[in-house]
């Protein structure tokens, strides 16, 4: 494995069933995510990429092959090793944001950390913690929203609010699905340029998946996906 | 970027965001509210119901226990038993260390007979022969009397009057009562005897002959025991052997016409009675004896209010015959034992049944709970079934709770996918329905708890409330001899029902708990 991929898939499979019927969603996929770089799944609907992403963020577990975490196995991984994968190594975002309805921004920006710490632990560090949730919000430009419910704010401000969140632990790594699926063309491109920023900015490696090819040349490296497989031949690396 | 996980919080339990949720949940779920409501319902119910209870349970037995003493040792002989000094010597023997008071007493079935308007009314009463210096060192006799003098001392001479000051409608009674009512009675004689003269001077027709007299007088139907005593006895001035009477036995609780509760006295104290028993030898005979009322007893029992009668042991004895011609050796029924706090009743009766066994001796030796037991078990036994009746409804708050929390965890689907999806586990999405359980139990009960504290507060203004919307009394004082509800609260009883309920709420919170906690983050984060 090299020493600059954070995340792998090998040989992976995946199939769901129904009515008895075996469905073949992901057929001996191989997939590396580069440190550092915005990587791009692209594919149509129904071409498994947000399985994959599922896989990836094990959310869900491959029927067979290995998902890698900085060259680790994390799909076999403990329960609470695979929580604690989700919580702190990792970031996502969804198409539809995903925001708990009953909190406000800032609340959902410090969910991540109320997850992973003790209830002790947790108001011993708040002010600490509340201070880098209103950083993170005031980096997707929505402090003024932070007293806000996700009821009150746009889909855009959602988004924003939701990638704050994912930002909160300070991840390796963050999956996005379908970030601006839902949105307007202008708010989604203003996501795109803030998710380009943070990598840009901050280092922060992503792995986007979409079905926008448009969306997808923005990314420094390319995948392809239609019936379950990437297609064949060497990932298109989009930097200049 | 960084990349170390603090391990530390791998081994934590990592619930912070539930509480979170749940205030956010208990807020914003307006349908648990009907889940609080019914636990609060339930836990108020069965605290009230508690409180009446062990305030009817209390009075009950503080009556019951105060009617009789710790111990009765009751001797099933007619003539009763013997020297009861000696008996009382004994006793000290097996006991006379728990013992702090003892009184002898004779107990005899009797007729009663009042002379209520010419018409003559009976009852059967228990009639009690009691020393009145001893009674009270064995039971709370004096306090259920209604002359207050009477109530620290009790004595069988007819008072002037003072009776149940704290009752408006109690008659004028004692010996000024007594007095108007001889001189209005031999006014009426005289004025009778000045008609019939006037009606027949020519004829020869006397007293006798012109029927029954309508005076309220001494009663003619009875036989008197010695009529020359009763010829020259002068009841302006003078009293027949005191009674006290059991306040139903002559006296009856009904409505008027505007519906409020009165008493109707067939007679008071100052009036004359008589009673009727047998003597105490072999061949019993009837003694027929005049009494004069002196004062009247209410416990509010009604067991005993109707059917107990006292007078003073020395004369019960004479008449009775107890009283041995040669040795003055006085006899009795029953010898009555106070106990000192803490004494095992139990111990001291079985002592004391090994002592006098029942194949030698006719003596019937039991505890007041012994006499009582039929009763106390009864309601403990109301009680037990209500607290089971009660907590069904608050189980039926549970299913409520059930049926909701199935809605709610449906309804956040998609939110516990995310919960998931941010690394929480299934332990901690249990954790939220079930501390929104306990939520939801601590806020019913607590309210509950408010609510019936309140309630048991101000019960018998809502009893009045209760009495005015509807026209009917909830305790009706023709049946219940309470001027209040009683109500005790036993904080334990408080903790107990509380504890039940916020149980019952987690109980019903864990089947939906387990629904969230196993539910698959895809599925949970695609339902729609």
């Amino acid at each position: 494995m090299n020493s600059d991929t954070v995340l792998r898939a090998q040989d992976v499979y995946k199939s769901y069933h129904k009515d008895r019927i075996e469905v073949p969603v992901l057929r001996g996929i191989n997939f590396d995510v580069t440190t550092g770089l915005v990587t791009a799944l692209v594919g149509r609907s129904g071409s498994g990429k947000s399985t994959l992403m599922h896989l990836l963020a094990t959310l869900d577990q491959p029927d067979r092959g290995e998902i890698q975490f900085q060259g680790k196995r994390i799909d076999n991984a403990s329960r609470s090793r695979r929580d604690r994968y989700r919580n702190h190594d990792i970031g996502i975002i969804f198409q539809f944001y995903h925001l708990l309805p009953e909190l406000s921004a800032i609340e959902n920006v410090l969910a991540p950390t109320m997850i992973g710490r003790s209830a002790w632990n947790f108001f011993r560090h708040r002010k600490e913690a509340k201070k880098r949730a209103e950083a993170m919000l005031d980096r997707v430009g929505l402090l003024h929203r932070a007293s806000h419910k996700p009821a009150e704010m746009s889909g855009g401000e959602m988004q924003r609010a939701a990638i704050a969140r994912a930002l909160m632990t300070d991840p390796t790594l963050l999956l996005a699905d379908e970030p601006t699926g839902n949105l307007d063309t202008e708010t989604g491109l203003d996501i795109l340029k803030l998710l380009t920023e943070l990598n840009q900015d901050d280092g922060l490696t992503i792995l986007m998946i979409t079905h926008d090819d448009s969306i997808a040349e923005s990314a420094d490296c390319c995948h392809r996906m239609q019936d379950g497989q990437l297609q064949q031949g060497i990932p298109e690396l989009l930097i200049a | 970027m960084h990349t170390d996980v603090p391990q530390s919080i791998e081994s934590k339990e990592r619930y912070m965001y539930r509480w979170l949720l749940c205030f956010r949940y208990l807020r914003t779920r307006y349908i648990a509210l009907a889940s609080i409501i019914s636990v609060t319902l339930g836990v108020a119910t069965l605290i009230v119901v508690n409180s009446v209870m062990a305030g009817f349970s209390a009075e009950m037995h503080e009556r019951l226990h105060g009617l009789a003493s710790d111990i009765l040792i009751e001797c099933h002989a007619s003539g009763g038993m013997p020297d009861p000094e000696g008996h009382l010597k004994e006793i000290m023997k097996v006991c006379g260390e728990d013992v702090v008071g003892s009184s002898a007493s004779v107990h005899v079935p009797a007729m009663l007979g009042i002379d209520f308007n010419g018409q003559l009314i009976t009852r059967h009463v228990n009639f009690v022969g009691l020393d009145p210096a001893t009674y009270d060192d064995v039971s709370h006799f004096g306090r259920y009397l209604l002359h207050p003098k009477n109530q620290s001392q009790v004595n069988f001479d007819l008072r002037e009057d003072g009776f149940a000051p704290d009752r408006e409608q109690f008659p004028s009674s004692g010996w000024g009562y007594r007095r108007a009512r001889v001189a209005y009675e031999r006014a009426l004689a005289e004025e009778q005897a000045r008609i019939d003269a006037l009606r027949a001077p020519a004829s020869s027709i006397t007293n006798e002959d012109a029927g029954p007299s309508l005076a309220i007088g001494p009663p003619q139907i009875f036989e008197e025991s010695n009529k020359e005593e009763i010829t020259e006895f002068d009841p302006a001035v003078e009293q027949f052997p005191g009674i006290i009477l059991g306040i139903s036995t002559c006296s009856a609780r009904m409505r008027d016409e505007e519906n409020n509760v009165r008493d109707h006295y067939y007679c008071r104290p100052g009036d004359d009675v008589r009673m009727m028993f047998p003597n105490a030898s072999d061949n019993a005979k009837v003694v027929n004896q005049k009494f004069t009322v002196v004062d009247m007893y209410e416990s509010g029992m009604s067991e005993y209010d109707s059917t107990f009668a006292f007078c003073r042991l020395d004369q019960l004895q004479e008449f009775r015959g107890m009283i041995d011609p040669s040795s003055q050796v006085r006899s009795v029924t029953t010898i009555q034992l106070k106990l000192a706090a803490g004494a095992d009743l139990n111990a001291v009766r079985d002592a004391l049944r090994r002592r006098f066994p029942p194949n030698v001796y006719a003596y019937n030796i039991q505890t007041w709970r012994d006499m009582q037991g039929p009763l106390l078990a009864a309601v403990k036994l109301e009680t037990t079934i209500l607290n089971i009746l009660l907590f069904l409804i608050i189980a039926v708050a549970g299913f409520g709770i059930l049926a909701t929390f199935f809605m709610i965890v449906v309804e956040k689907t998609r939110d516990i996918g995310t919960l998931k999806a941010l690394g929480a586990s299934g332990g901690g999405v249990m954790s939220i329905f079930l501390s929104y359980g306990l939520l939801l139990g601590f806020v019913g009960s607590g309210a509950g708890l408010i609510g019936g504290l309140l309630f048991v507060d101000h019960i018998n203004e809502v009893a009045t409330l209760i009495e005015k919307i509807t026209g009917q009394e909830v305790f009706d004082p023709t049946v219940y001899y309470f001027t209040e509800i009683p109500t005790i609260i036993h904080p334990f009883t408080l903790v107990w029902v509380m504890a039940g309920a916020v149980a019952i709420a987690i109980f019903a919170s864990v089947l939906p708990a387990l629904r969230a906690a196993r539910m698959h983050p895809v599925k949970a984060l695609r339902f729609e």
